[in-house]
């Protein structure tokens, strides 16, 4: 039984690392632009599927894990200039609408490119068996998951918090108005965190595919968790991100195994209840 | 205004009489194009009215359509088509609206997209609703005056329905209330300031969206005689964000409007091509970006009318 329990929690663990990579995009974006990016859970599943073409061309995992989030970062790049970039003396709100409408966009675009049925990605080779940790036996790419998850967290917090453009970040997060008058060009900086943050939802997209496949309207089906996560953590900081995304990812994973009729309810049982209890989430700024 | 309720009584005598020049399709589309448009008014005086901009108002719609089909199929009767579901919906909106308000602002968008996906993922799951082929052979209620069961009698009962819904929300957006929510819009800061309790004035707007969006749900089940867990999916609460949008936010006719240009567009569309997200999506920005006023936003600056 402890065996299992533990089994649960790594599995729960590699599922909290993917919901990091993917709702640390969405609170990058939202702290430096003010915007909810709904269409994130598409940059997730374009990640996924450039991931499949990818390792179906050149067979080479690694190399899909590279490109396929540069490319979606690019596509992340140019909606921002293009679409973005002209709302911002809009209401807010705007943003958040245009966004939503990429959804409909991408899910389309990519049923049409590749089909509307349930695509399997093939973990990396040396990743391809199963490892016994401590008696628990699991698949060893998830473990791969749960360490790559966790450097890439560490490389974040150091990237945000020990560098010139992180502490640039960091201002603009603060007072976009403030740092453009220092003379930084706040635009650009704009443009290359969203870009970024969408690159991030494409990386988890990728490192996703071996675990849950790629079908059109998983992008949707992982926002929701994501927004959730954001919720708990709250919005706009990085050390939330992680949290929440820990405490989603093993109530999502034990809720399945030992409650399967209420599983999917747990993980908005926890939302209401931090919302209640603490409304800005765990690590956000008070509200208003 | 005496224009207006001239326009306003015209329009109504044309769609009544619609059936009686038009082919059973064209009517049925009509049919559609009025209850998705009673689902728009009821979005618009959250959006265009109160400024909350709900991603999850197809949580309403789904409970009034369930609702109805659960209590049609023991009674049949004007209780179970419009009390039960409107009442069950107005609930929901409460525990909602609840939690949604009381963290506003962006959470207010996150918050209620998560929980009519919570609704979508249970009734895709269980079996005493159905699971995913939803509930099916639901009755039309029986009401004294009108054969539901032929086209024209149903038609004739949508539109007192209709007609209905249209004059309460107008009366609501024109009350003191409805002054207070568009004060809201304008500046919540200052309402609050003022002594407003702003979250209780906007939980009502959304309660009463709520039940509004209710009604348009059963008359969906209603019209199509079944309801599926799609009625909970994001994409309805999208289809009636775009139609306000289309259609032009703060206007009640504007939704109506949007809701026709919406379901026009999808069957001319879909003879031709399976792309309609694809367009569905291009619109949405293409309004977004380029048509914030919507319809009747570019009409009133054609025309030169003012609001």
């Amino acid at each position: 039984m402890p065996v299992d329990i533990f089994a649960q929690a790594l599995n729960g663990l590699a599922y909290g690392v993917l919901l990091f990579l993917l709702s640390v995009g969405l609170t990058l974006i939202f702290g430096m632009l003010d915007v909810v990016n709904l269409a994130h859970g598409s940059f997730y599943m374009l990640g996924a599927y450039a991931g499949l073409s990818l390792i179906a061309v050149t067979g080479n995992f690694w190399l899909a894990l590279l490109v396929a989030p540069l490319a979606v970062g690019l596509i992340g790049a140019v909606i921002e200039r293009s679409c973005l970039r002209p709302l911002y003396r809009r209401p807010p709100l705007d943003q958040v609408l245009l966004t939503f409408g990429f959804i409909y966009l991408f899910e389309d675009l990519v049923k049409w490119i590749w089909g509307g049925r349930i695509r399997s990605i093939p973990p990396p080779d040396l990743f391809a068996g199963s490892v016994s940790v401590l008696g628990a036996v699991i698949p060893s790419y998830r473990l791969f998951v749960i360490v790559f998850g966790l450097v890439m967290a560490g490389l974040l917090f150091l990237l945000i918090e020990r560098t010139r453009l992180g502490a640039i970040i960091r201002a603009g997060v603060f007072d976009a108005e403030m740092t453009a008058g220092l003379g930084i060009n706040i635009h650009r900086v704009f443009t290359a965190v969203f870009a970024f943050g969408a690159a991030l939802g494409g990386l988890s997209g990728v490192i996703a595919g071996p675990i849950q496949s790629a079908y059109p309207s998983m992008g949707v089906t992982i926002l929701v968790p994501a927004l959730i996560v954001v919720v708990v953590g709250g919005l706009g900081s990085l050390k939330g991100s992680l949290i929440g995304s820990l405490i989603i990812g093993q109530a999502e994973t034990f809720g399945k195994a030992r409650l399967p009729e209420a599983a999917m309810l747990i993980i908005y049982v926890v939302m209401a209840v931090v919302v209640l209890v603490r409304p800005q989430g765990l690590f956000g700024r008070p509200l208003k | 205004m005496k224009l207006r309720l001239l326009a306003f009584a015209a329009v109504v005598a044309a769609l009544a009489l619609f059936p009686l020049g038009a082919g059973p399709y064209p009517v049925k589309l009509l049919q559609e194009i009025l209850i998705w448009g009673i689902f728009a008014m009821s979005l618009d005086l959250l959006m265009g009215y109160a400024g909350m901009v709900s991603f999850g108002h197809s949580a309403f719609f789904g409970v009034g359509g369930y609702v109805a089909a659960l209590a049609l199929a023991r009674s049949p009767g004007l209780a179970s088509a419009l009390v039960l579901p409107a009442v069950a919906a107005g609930l929901a909106a409460l525990v909602i609206g609840f939690f949604s308000i009381r963290v506003g602002g962006v959470y207010f968008i996150m918050l209620t997209l998560a929980f009519s996906q919570m609704f979508h993922a249970y009734t895709f799951q269980v079996s005493w609703l159905g699971a995913e082929d939803g509930l099916v052979g639901i009755p039309r209620p029986a009401v004294p005056g009108f054969a539901l069961a032929s086209l024209g009698g149903f038609h004739a009962y949508l539109l007192v329905l209709v007609v209905l819904t249209a004059l309460v929300l107008w009366r609501v957006v024109h009350s003191p209330f409805g002054h207070v929510l568009r004060g809201i819009h304008e500046n919540e800061a200052r309402m609050r300031a003022v002594g407003y309790a702003v979250d209780r004035y906007k939980l009502a707007a959304f309660v009463i969206a709520g039940v509004v969006a209710g009604v348009a749900g059963s008359l969906y089940t209603q019209f199509n005689g079944s309801i599926t867990p799609d009625a909970f999916f994001w994409k309805t609460s999208g289809e009636a964000l775009l139609m306000v949008i289309i259609g032009g936010t703060g206007t009640l006719g504007g939704a109506m409007l949007g809701a026709a240009a919406f379901i026009l567009l999808q069957s001319l569309v879909s003879t031709y091509t399976e792309r309609w997200m694809l367009i569905l999506g291009a619109t949405f920005i293409l309004f977004v970006l380029f048509v914030p006023g919507g319809l009747v936003g570019a009409l009133r600056g054609r025309v030169g009318l003012r609001a």
